[in-house]
């Protein structure tokens, strides 16, 4: 039974990184850079809510609302400030810009929250799920990241396939010439995938502290690494591919830390990242990248 | 023919003065008394920045990899060096030669872990590189955090549990304790040892970009497909490339363990964080500008230590220079702008010539 | 005159598509060659095929009697073979001088720890290298420029360079994928007259793949037509010219 009740937390887990993942996939597939400055949406989506419910009193329901506005915004702000100008740049110096912006996201909620951890209210109200009688429980918040998750993917998935802007989407990923040549904004359409990759990336910090009650203002940079690792795991660029690499690497996190070592559970979950990429150059879904001479 | 050679040498001798200049004006700073403790407790990290960054520029800018993962190498270092000084102690008395030593010690075991790491991984490619090497970093930290390394008249004992597993004999001293680290490692480390550590990474790295190896380097870094085509073993100048940045990281990380008392892997020294902070002193002085990496390493180790008056907002401010930096260096309209104006000033200067 | 390059049924598909079908050619030292054909004929991968970017499915190549059949490249370039691009490739952010001093690597040898303690050899080893890159490069006059980066040099004299960067490896066969393509007839002409005076100087096989017909005419002693992946014909230059087929193959039905 504990097997199987490390395994749902796992896959809980997993979900977390997932969402993450598929805003980071998203934006490199769109934009061909990595966003490192994505896991620290998830701070500020998480210190939003907390705000929201903790110090103001709110309704837990507005406060999730609250937090994906501001990190939709936030996010179309910094893409458009930071990002955008350095278009055509070398993907080293947006790298490095991500970076930057990274520590700014920081060091202003080192500024306003301290460094003190914040103890997060959960705003799941699920009860928890007793099964085997009662040997097997599964917490409301796991409940919900999952079922959150699937709905998620499935929405994404509706979005990217049957919608005008989710072609434009994948026109920009594969050729942005071409795409400007079809008449599709591509100003725009960037902008949007980094306002549907923050709102994600919100939902999956209020999940995350609602699931991790402790926040600081660097509670988003490892799951953000993590997530980075899951999206380069499933194949970066590919959606599906993110899913699974988030699962997958929730999963073997938590069974390595149950059986293995705490200690070691990071250092395994790179390891299984860098046995898959030696064994699938562009990770499990990735597309073959042949150069012509 | 002969001019750009004579320009590369000047440019190459430019850069060791510029190195000795600064240890002069450091000397002469503190000798009229001028030096505080905050100034002189930087000296040393400040060598270690500057050897990292010049090291890591090897990988970056002359091989052209993106490598997250150059504090790793630092770390190897550091934990071996420091284990050398503190298991020798009985052996060789001497503290000096014991640290000489331990700077080979290091280089080697950076060096080892630089192949081991660079068969593998250098088979991928950009972004890919990036996140195995970053990862390769963490393995490496998490690794160190769990390793016990003990020594008594049987020998040396090692374990990845705790100390009693070691199973120490009563004469027994705990080396290398997890999570605590290396403790009680004689602070050997001086701003002088560092401005020769510095300048022998720099005839190493200078050289070796002047030389036939260089170029092949080079030719990987600008088009493989034609290095390949004229007989240059790509595999072979990667790796020797990608092990040279490491080893001399490894040098640093030497140097950075006998600048403490008590060494631990943690996130802030060892983690992808300083990996990335390396970077950014190397894109920020410019890729493949050794000398740029220099003088990016020592501002930006300086800086914000200096703008400690400032307290919570020195790291905001930071932030901020560096994304305006960035912006203003990078930028396609920023780059055409301050093409523009210089045309600008360049044709004024002829009317003026005129 | 002995044949020195030996190239038969040569063949490569990429997922169940034909790409080089049973292709064969003899060349003699010292013979120009020429390989046209449409495009999409499979003629640059004719010769990443003979140069090991490749490995063929079927068939083998035999250069000067060693068979270089399914080797890696540089092993390949090693034994004697050389290139030139279509796509120009050069080592951009290089000079012009070291971009040929690239080329010299393997036949002017020192360690890298000479290299970094600058013994006694490395200067001796450069020097050399400079004055046969130097000489190289005088040949294409491109001696001025030796201290230009690459990618700053006007186009024609990039095509220049890279067929200067693939002598310095010495070889005894160099292809030219498109020499001419970019050029001005001018320069076409001059382009002509140096390949004949690298071919006199060096003393060794060139085949070259090329649209440019008064290039292919002027310069060519032989030629095989490729189509579809398959050798169309093959022959003396004008002999193939005139052929009803190859005009039939290039103009359509």
């Amino acid at each position: 039974m504990s097997f199987l009740s490390y395994l749902i937390n796992g896959i809980s887990l997993g979900s977390i990184y997932a969402i993450i993942a598929l805003g980071y996939t998203m934006v490199y597939g769109i934009a061909k850079m990595l966003n490192f400055a994505h896991g620290d949406i998830i701070m500020v989506g998480g210190f939003t809510t907390f705000t929201v419910v903790s110090t103001m009193g709110g309704d837990p329901i507005v406060g999730v609302l609250a937090a994906v506005a501001v990190c939709t915004i936030l996010g179309v702000t910094i893409e458009r400030v930071a990002y955008k100008p350095l278009r055509g740049a070398s993907p080293l110096a947006v790298l490095i810009t991500a970076i930057g912006v990274s520590y700014l996201l920081q060091n202003v909620a080192l500024l306003i929250f301290g460094s003190n951890s914040k103890q997060f209210t959960s705003v799941v109200e699920v009860p928890a799920l007793k099964l085997a009688e009662g040997q097997l429980s599964i917490s409301g918040v796991t409940i919900v990241t999952i079922v959150s998750c699937i709905v998620i993917m499935i929405a994404l998935t509706t979005f990217i396939n049957r919608t005008k802007m989710g072609q434009a989407m994948l026109a920009v990923s594969e050729d942005k010439g071409a795409a400007t040549l079809m008449g599709i904004d591509v100003n725009r359409t960037i902008a949007v995938t980094f306002a549907i990759g923050s709102a994600l990336a919100a939902i999956a910090g209020v999940l995350l502290c609602s699931a991790y009650p402790s926040l600081t203002p660097y509670t988003g940079s490892m799951p953000g690494i993590k997530a980075f690792v899951a999206a380069v795991f499933g194949g970066i660029g590919s959606i599906p591919g993110a899913m699974i690499g988030g699962i997958v690497l929730g999963v073997i996190e938590n069974l390595s830390k149950a059986y293995i070592s705490s200690q070691l559970s990071d250092a395994i979950v790179f390891s299984v990242l860098i046995i898959v990429l030696l064994v699938r150059p562009t990770g499990i879904l990735g597309k073959k990248i042949h150069e012509k001479v | 023919m002969k001019s750009l050679k004579k320009k590369t040498t000047l440019q190459n001798l430019l850069t060791y003065a510029i190195v000795i200049a600064f240890w002069v004006f450091i000397q002469l700073w503190s000798m009229a008394g001028q030096m505080t403790s905050l100034l002189n407790g930087l000296l040393v990290p400040i060598c270690t920045y500057v050897i990292l960054a010049v090291s890591l520029n090897l990988t970056v800018g002359i091989l052209g990899e993106l490598s997250l993962g150059h504090a790793g190498f630092m770390c190897v270092g550091a934990f071996s060096g420091a284990f050398f000084t503190k298991a020798m102690a009985d052996v060789i008395p001497s503290v000096g030669l014991r640290f000489t030593f331990a700077l080979f010690v290091g280089a080697a075991a950076a060096a080892v872990f630089g192949i081991l790491i660079g068969i593998p991984v250098l088979r991928l490619k950009g972004d890919y590189l990036a996140i195995v090497t970053l990862a390769f970093g963490e393995i490496i930290k998490n690794l160190i955090n769990v390793f016990y390394v003990g020594k008594d008249s049987r020998g040396i004992h090692f374990s990845m549990k705790d100390v009693a597993s070691l199973g120490l004999e009563a004469d027994g001293e705990v080396i290398i304790k997890g999570a605590q680290g290396i403790t009680g490692t004689p602070k050997a480390a001086t701003f002088t040892i560092g401005i020769i550590l510095v300048l022998i990474a720099l005839f190493i790295i200078l050289n070796l970009i002047g030389s036939r190896t260089g170029r092949a380097i080079m030719a990987i870094r600008d088009n493989r497909i034609a290095a390949e085509s004229v007989g240059i073993n790509i595999t072979k100048y990667k790796l020797l490339a990608f092990t040279i940045s490491a080893s001399i990281a490894g040098v640093a990380g030497v140097l950075y363990a006998h600048n403490l008392s008590s060494l631990a892997a943690t996130t802030k020294n060892f983690g992808y964080n300083m990996s990335i902070m390396i970077l950014v002193f190397v894109v920020l002085g410019g890729i493949g500008n050794i000398r740029g990496s220099i003088i990016a390493a020592v501002i930006l180790t300086a800086l914000p230590e200096l703008l400690r008056g400032l307290n919570n907002y020195r790291m905001l401010i930071y932030a901020i220079v560096l994304i305006a930096m960035m912006l203003f260096n990078s930028a396609p309209k920023a780059v055409e702008l301050r093409e523009r104006f210089l045309e600008n000033f360049k044709k004024k200067d002829k009317k003026e010539a005129a | 005159m002995a044949t020195m390059l030996e190239v038969k049924s040569l063949s490569i598909s990429f997922g169940g598509l034909k790409a080089v079908d049973d292709f064969h050619v003899d060349i003699e030292s010292g013979q120009l060659y020429g390989l046209i054909g449409p495009n999409g004929a499979g003629k640059t991968t004719v010769f990443n095929l003979l140069t090991g970017v490749y490995k063929p499915d079927a068939g083998s190549i035999l250069l000067d009697g060693v068979n270089i059949t399914g080797k890696r490249t540089i092993d390949i370039n090693q034994a004697g073979v050389a290139r030139t691009f279509q796509n120009i490739r050069l080592f951009k952010d290089m000079s012009v001088l070291d971009n040929v001093k690239v080329g010299l690597h393997n036949h002017h040898p020192y360690s890298t720890l000479e290299g970094i303690l600058r013994a006694p050899r490395f200067f001796k080893v450069e020097k050399e290298m400079d004055e046969r890159a130097m000489e190289l490069l005088k040949v294409f006059d491109l001696d001025k420029e030796a201290d230009y980066k690459a990618s700053n040099l006007p186009y024609g004299k990039q095509r220049k360079l890279e067929i200067a960067r693939a002598l310095a490896t010495e070889p005894k066969l160099l292809l030219l994928d498109e020499p001419a393509a970019g050029m001005n007839p001018n320069e076409t002409k001059e382009l002509m007259d140096t390949i004949r005076f690298v071919r006199e100087h060096f003393g060794l096989m060139i085949l070259l793949i090329e649209h440019d017909m008064k290039l292919v005419s002027g310069i060519c002693e032989r030629l095989t037509v490729l189509n579809f992946g398959q050798v169309l014909t093959e022959g003396d230059t004008s002999d193939v010219l005139n052929d009803p087929q190859v005009i039939k193959a290039y103009l359509g039905e």
